[in-house]
């Protein structure tokens, strides 16, 4: 008995070969891949260029710039003297705390909603069609109407950009947390049953806790959503200083010059990974359960 | 004093549909092990479920402890035990025993003492802080047991409880249920499909039939406790075991009374 707990403690005391080489190959695996998306854009590149194939659109330096130029544009002096890339992360700052808002206010929502629908089959028929629905009108429809909303409430404006970003958000939790919450072992919640426990008790000790794999995957899906929302819902909403301000300038000049919006969606894309690190890295703390079971 | 009581206990699935139990009375005494054995399909398991009031009987009274099955189970008068454990992944074995301590309100410290005690008594002293994946089947069997006696229930329901383990496991794990049974003084009523098992480690075997699920027998097992690895071997021990299969048979044969496909099985 006692050799099984000294073997397990052993193990998790010593990070280092093992570990080291682990992460040295998850390294090398990330390196390659890159460098593969690297040649591949530039391969297509030069060979569309230079047989002058058209189809399905001409390339050229607009079109498809040079990833040299695109990151070298990062660390070019703008109009305003400071340097692209700073200018960019001072907006995915803006982006990042509406996101956050919005993701966290969404995924709050899209919880709650799911739990209460899991509890009434009354309730799922009858709401669960219009949180589809919901999905279905166009994000770029809706965003306006929240912002002349809440613009009426006198809400500040960044509020509202979570607000759309919510929006976003909280559909896959809800779907998630729904199927989750029903996902219990049977046998658990007669288990439960024999301890008297109440609908809330179970609620608390087995349901939610047995959703959460579920959870979290919904989780990592709406935290790049959440992203998403927010640029798109800085443009109706005449917020300039963020990521969706940027892009849209950038867009104006793309003809002139479009390794800035390139280097815009490079630093969007890292905004929508860190987000989703981060979810990641709240799973690895929460779930703690056979490893099979975490989607 | 009787612990349960079940008068003309009956049991149909759905609308006039299958008929799983029917008229069954049957009165279980303190400190006894009763095994329910029969063919699958003899309601075996749903009767185990009504004593629990984890289903209802269609007619009949079910009184635990004096009282009804659904006061006895309000009152947490019993632990079940399932074919599989049935641990919450997430917690570890300490925190999984601690679980119906936790809804029956006990403070920390009371909890943190009872957890010990229960570990040692199911020998898995030095895993209370896995998780249940990290053990082996028998190993989560006995933490599921360990949880059914942590709140010292008066009655234990196990439905099958080692049927899902390896012969040599589930011969360990009897010898130690009789143990924990001695020791604890409380009432155990036992569901099993194994004719040995059933004689092994009861104080007496009810037999059932199946179509409709009935009592075809009581079976009274003499032998001495408390009982070894030696018991297996006795010739009152095989005597018992004839019995029990002869009953079996017996209740099969009288089924509908259709003669022809059972009538090769009941001269084995």
């Amino acid at each position: 008995m006692a050799t099984g707990a000294v073997a397990v403690s052993r193990s998790s005391a010593r990070p280092s070969a093992a570990h080291v080489g682990r992460a040295a190959a998850k390294l090398g695996i990330f390196v390659l891949v890159l460098a593969a998306l690297w040649g591949f854009w530039e391969g297509y590149r030069w060979l569309w260029m230079h047989e002058g194939w058209t189809w399905p659109f001409a390339v050229d330096d607009t079109t498809m710039p040079h990833i040299h130029d695109v990151l070298h544009a990062l660390f070019k002096r703008g109009a305003t003297g400071s340097l692209l890339i700073s200018d960019l992360l001072r907006a995915a700052l803006v982006t990042a705390k509406e996101a956050a808002v919005g993701f966290v206010l969404g995924a709050a929502i899209g919880f709650v909603l799911g739990v209460v629908l899991a509890h009434s089959r009354l309730l799922q028929r009858g709401f669960l069609p219009y949180v589809i629905a919901s999905q279905t009108v166009p994000i770029l429809a809706v965003a306006p109407i929240v912002v002349v909303y809440l613009g009426s409430l006198n809400v500040a404006a960044w509020f509202s950009v979570a607000v759309i970003s919510a929006y976003l958000t909280f559909f896959p939790v809800t779907i998630n947390t729904l199927r989750g919450v029903n996902s219990a072992d049977r046998r658990a919640v007669e288990l439960m049953r024999s301890y008297a426990a109440g609908r809330w008790r179970i609620l608390w000790k087995l349901r939610v806790p047995a959703s959460l794999p579920y959870i979290f995957a919904a989780l990592k899906v709406s935290a790049t959503a959440s992203v998403v929302g927010a640029i798109i819902g800085e443009l109706p909403s005449s917020i300039q200083d963020g990521l969706g301000g940027e892009i849209l300038s950038f867009n104006q000049y793309y003809s002139l010059d479009p390794t800035q919006l390139w280097a815009t969606n490079i630093v969007a894309a890292l905004l929508g990974i860190a987000f989703f690190l981060v979810v990641v890295s709240a799973e690895r703390i929460v779930v703690r359960r056979a490893a099979e079971n975490v989607a | 004093m009787t612990v349960v009581s079940l008068r003309g206990i009956s049991k149909t699935f759905g609308d006039g549909g299958t008929t799983a139990l029917q008229e069954i009375e049957l009165e279980i005494e303190t400190a006894e092990f009763v095994s329910l054995i029969g063919p699958s399909g003899c309601g075996k398991s749903t009767l185990l479920r009504i004593m629990g009031d984890l289903t209802e009987p269609s007619a009949g009274n079910v009184i635990v402890n004096a009282k009804p099955a659904r006061q006895a189970r309000i009152d947490r008068d019993y632990g079940i035990v399932f074919q599989d454990a049935v641990l919450f992944d997430w917690r570890t074995v300490a925190k999984n025993i601690a679980l119906p301590l936790e809804l029956s309100g006990w403070d920390r410290r009371r909890r943190s003492e009872r957890i010990k005690e229960m570990v040692r008594l199911v020998e898995l002293s030095g895993f209370e802080d896995h998780h249940p994946w990290q053990l082996s089947g028998g190993m989560q069997q006995r933490v599921a047991i360990a949880r059914a006696l942590a709140f010292d229930p008066s009655l234990l329901l196990m439905d099958e409880p080692f049927g899902a383990l390896d012969e040599m496991t589930r011969e360990r794990l009897n010898l130690e249920l009789l143990e924990i049974w001695r020791r604890s003084g409380s009432t155990i009523v036992f569901v099993t499909h194994s004719i040995a098992e059933a004689v092994f480690l009861s104080t007496r075997v009810v037999v059932m039939s199946p179509r409709p699920g009935r009592i075809s027998d009581l079976i009274e097992v003499d032998l001495p406790q408390p009982r070894t690895a030696l018991t297996r071997e006795q010739p009152r021990f095989f005597e018992l075991v004839t019995q029990v299969r002869e009953a079996l048979h017996l209740g099969s044969e009288l089924e509908g009374g259709a003669p022809a496909p059972r009538g090769s099985e009941a001269s084995v």
